[in-house]
């Protein structure tokens, strides 16, 4: 993987030949700050993610990862600095997946699927259950389905709806090793087409071609 | 325009599907019918008396049965995470609100209003009077939801925040029931004259619907910052 | 004359200039409170009895000035969150807070003299007249805004979430002012009275607005006295905070 930086700027970008889509699609974030209740989360926070590429963004616990990707996302608004998002906004261009899961106990697997369906003004995917991995019918209930599982369908709308950014928290946490392989499938073929992925996450993410780290700028004593 | 409308309405139906499943309706509609039963343990049986209070009894109680239905109307997907996923759609989110009311109103509010009348009997109303009164209802229970929901939108960062949504929706709730109760006293004795009063509940209820749904939608946003 | 107000609220929006400004504002203020206060009960000892009420319409002037300030108080709140909501104005957040017990407790004198003051006209505690039970929802209105300011944890959510309520709040008053007197008069049995105000000429004018003038400028002191602690009180947070963060 790459660099690991130690302080906010994001050092070089392997060098990834430009996608089909090229670049149009870009995510630009400049002089970025974060204030979370009076606290200042982070500052002058620079990057930018290039259609194809997928950004990792490291860090202690409360140094602003789940913030960061929430400004990106739009449901957090930005102290200072900008998000310049080409492509789109976010309510059209986004999929952001928080860390909770969305998904509601009392629906069945079949319903909560074809919610997302209707969420993306679009048909389900014939054999969705079967690529999702989930080993339940779709008659089952959300409640009795089990913690990897939960994640398995809260992948669903990745697949469903095809939006360029995919915003992700912790996208690991409970997924045993093929589902953390069936994530990679799905995030190197979202790069593949052009895609761009933010992740924030406390281990490191196979598809991730760069890093930044929060939190150790205000450590340095800021 | 037909995909907006078809998020809406996928919106509206989850929204009532959940209250349905979870048992939302029965528990609303029992509620109400125990809260009009323990009136006559209160009030003595006596027919005279309790047809004479209906008109007021059944409107207080129809408040108190839709405040208890509120708490849950925004927390759930406050909690996991689902209304951050109303605020990411194509759909404005103040649309994806006001389709969460409408499903709420479908599917609990329009059982109570159903049940009022029948439970109006229990207080010896006369049978033939019935569905003026729900006119009268019908007319102002839009204003009881809508400001009730702000109500909800406030406090839906806050854990029990049931009495706290009770205590902040209830001024609004007394020009309705104040004009409300009048309404269905009108209704009561024959519905002669019931038009202006059906106009000023009406124009509560609209104007509700004007001040509402922002007012809904900028507490939610700032409750997920 | 617009542009040089925007001037100095933002010249202020600075909390050590306000604190500053706060400082020397202090004792005038409070003193010239007690010393209104002081005069208005002096003028109020030497006001002549009612020829129908005796002594109790003294009530009356603690009691018409506080609910004057119960209503003066929420407008305040109105405003200060909409210059806080709108104009993003800091101060804002802090002064709408400040203020809000201040009324409360001016709404529950109204509600208490009011009743003191009816008492022996009508031989109960309590009526159901147009003004009190306005006092009364306007009582329920202030406990619901305190409340929310309590409910919720985080600073910064809990003064939006308020604001958000003063504002829609605000708009309520008049349409339940309204509803309640119309309420009022389809109810009213004739056995209850209203509270009759004796006719005001100069020797109840007079002592009623100065003790209207002491009441506000008391509020005015108490609600900056308080806004002086909440400052405070955030700089302290905001300390701890930083202390908490390297440590």
């Amino acid at each position: 993987m790459s660099d690991v930086l130690s302080d906010a700027e994001i050092g070089a970008r392997h060098g990834l030949s430009a996608a089909a889509y090229g670049d149009a699609r870009e995510l630009r974030v400049e002089g970025l700050a974060c204030t979370r209740g009076a606290a200042l989360l982070f500052d002058n926070l620079s990057f930018t993610v290039k259609a194809g590429e997928a950004l990792l963004v490291g860090g202690a616990n409360g140094s602003g990862k789940s913030s960061l990707l929430r400004q990106l996302a739009g449901l957090l608004p930005v102290a200072a600095g900008r998000i310049e998002m080409a492509f789109g906004a976010p309510d059209q261009a986004v999929h952001f997946l928080g860390h909770a899961d969305g998904l509601k106990n009392a629906l069945t697997v079949g319903e909560t699927l074809a919610f997302e369906a209707a969420m993306a003004g679009c048909a389900l995917p014939a054999q969705i259950i079967a690529t999702l991995g989930l080993g339940a019918r779709d008659w089952q209930f959300v409640g009795d389905l089990s913690a990897g599982q939960r994640r398995r369908l809260t992948l669903a709308r990745l697949i469903i709806d095809p939006r360029p950014l995919w915003l992700l928290d912790e996208p690991m946490t409970a997924l045993d090793t093929q589902a953390r392989a069936l994530v990679d499938a799905l995030a190197q073929a979202h790069l593949a087409q052009g895609g761009m992925i933010v992740a924030a996450s406390h281990e490191g993410l196979a598809f991730a071609q760069s890093e930044i780290r929060l939190g150790q700028a205000m450590e340095a004593g800021a | 325009m037909s995909m907006k409308m078809s998020l809406f309405a996928a919106i509206c139906r989850q929204h009532m599907q959940l209250a349905w499943r979870g048992g939302q309706t029965v528990l609303a509609v029992s509620f109400l019918f125990i809260a009009v039963t323990l009136l006559p343990f209160g009030l003595g049986p006596e027919l005279k008396l309790l047809r004479a209070l209906a008109p007021g009894l059944l409107w207080v109680v129809l408040a108190i049965a839709l405040l208890a239905t509120l708490d849950r109307l925004f927390q759930a997907d406050f909690e996991d995470g689902a209304l951050d996923r109303l605020m990411l759609l194509p759909l404005p989110f103040e649309a994806a609100v006001l389709a969460k009311l409408l499903g709420h109103f479908l599917a609990l509010v329009v059982p109570l209003l159903v049940s009022v009348p029948l439970a109006g009997l229990l207080l010896n109303i006369e049978g033939a009077r019935v569905p003026l009164v729900l006119a009268a209802m019908a007319c102002g229970a839009p204003a009881l939801v809508l400001s009730g929901g702000i109500g909800a939108a406030l406090a839906v960062s806050v854990r029990r925040g049931g009495l706290l949504t009770v205590l902040i929706a209830m001024p609004f709730y007394v020009p309705v029931l104040i004009f409300g109760a009048a309404t269905a006293r009108v209704a009561l004795e024959g519905g002669v004259g019931i038009w202006p009063y059906l106009g000023v509940l009406a124009a509560l209820s609209g104007a509700a619907l004007l001040l509402a749904p922002w007012t809904i939608a900028a507490a939610l946003r700032s409750a997920l910052r | 004359m617009l542009k040089a107000l925007e001037n100095i609220s933002a010249f202020y929006a600075n909390p050590t200039r306000f604190m500053g400004l706060a400082a020397r504002l202090h004792a005038p203020l409070w003193a010239l409170a007690l010393a209104l206060l002081a005069y208005g009960l002096y003028r109020v000892a030497f006001v002549p009895d009612d020829y129908q009420q005796g002594a109790t319409v003294k009530i009356m002037f603690v009691h018409v000035p506080a609910a004057w300030m119960a209503l003066f108080g929420y407008s305040f709140i109105f405003f200060a969150s909409v210059t806080a909501l709108v104009f993003r104005h800091p101060l804002g957040h802090v002064a709408a807070r400040a203020a809000a017990p201040i009324g409360a407790v001016f709404t529950l004198i109204a509600l208490v003299t009011g009743s003191l003051w009816g008492q022996p006209m009508w031989g109960t505690w309590w009526v159901w007249d147009a003004r009190l039970t306005s006092v009364l929802v306007l009582f329920f209105i202030y406990l619901g805004y305190i409340a929310l300011w309590q409910a919720i944890e985080e600073p910064t959510r809990a003064a939006r979430a308020a604001a958000i309520l003063a504002i829609v709040g605000f708009v309520n008053v008049p349409i339940v002012k309204f509803s309640v007197d119309w309420w009022n008069t389809l109810h009213q049995p004739a056995s209850v009275s209203r509270l009759a105000r004796p006719a005001l000429h100069a020797d109840f004018l007079y002592p009623l607005l100065i003790m209207g003038g002491a009441f506000l400028v008391l509020f005015l002191a108490l609600t900056l006295t308080r806004m002086q602690m909440e400052v405070l009180r955030q700089k302290l947070r905001a300390k701890a905070n930083l202390h908490g963060y390297k440590g």
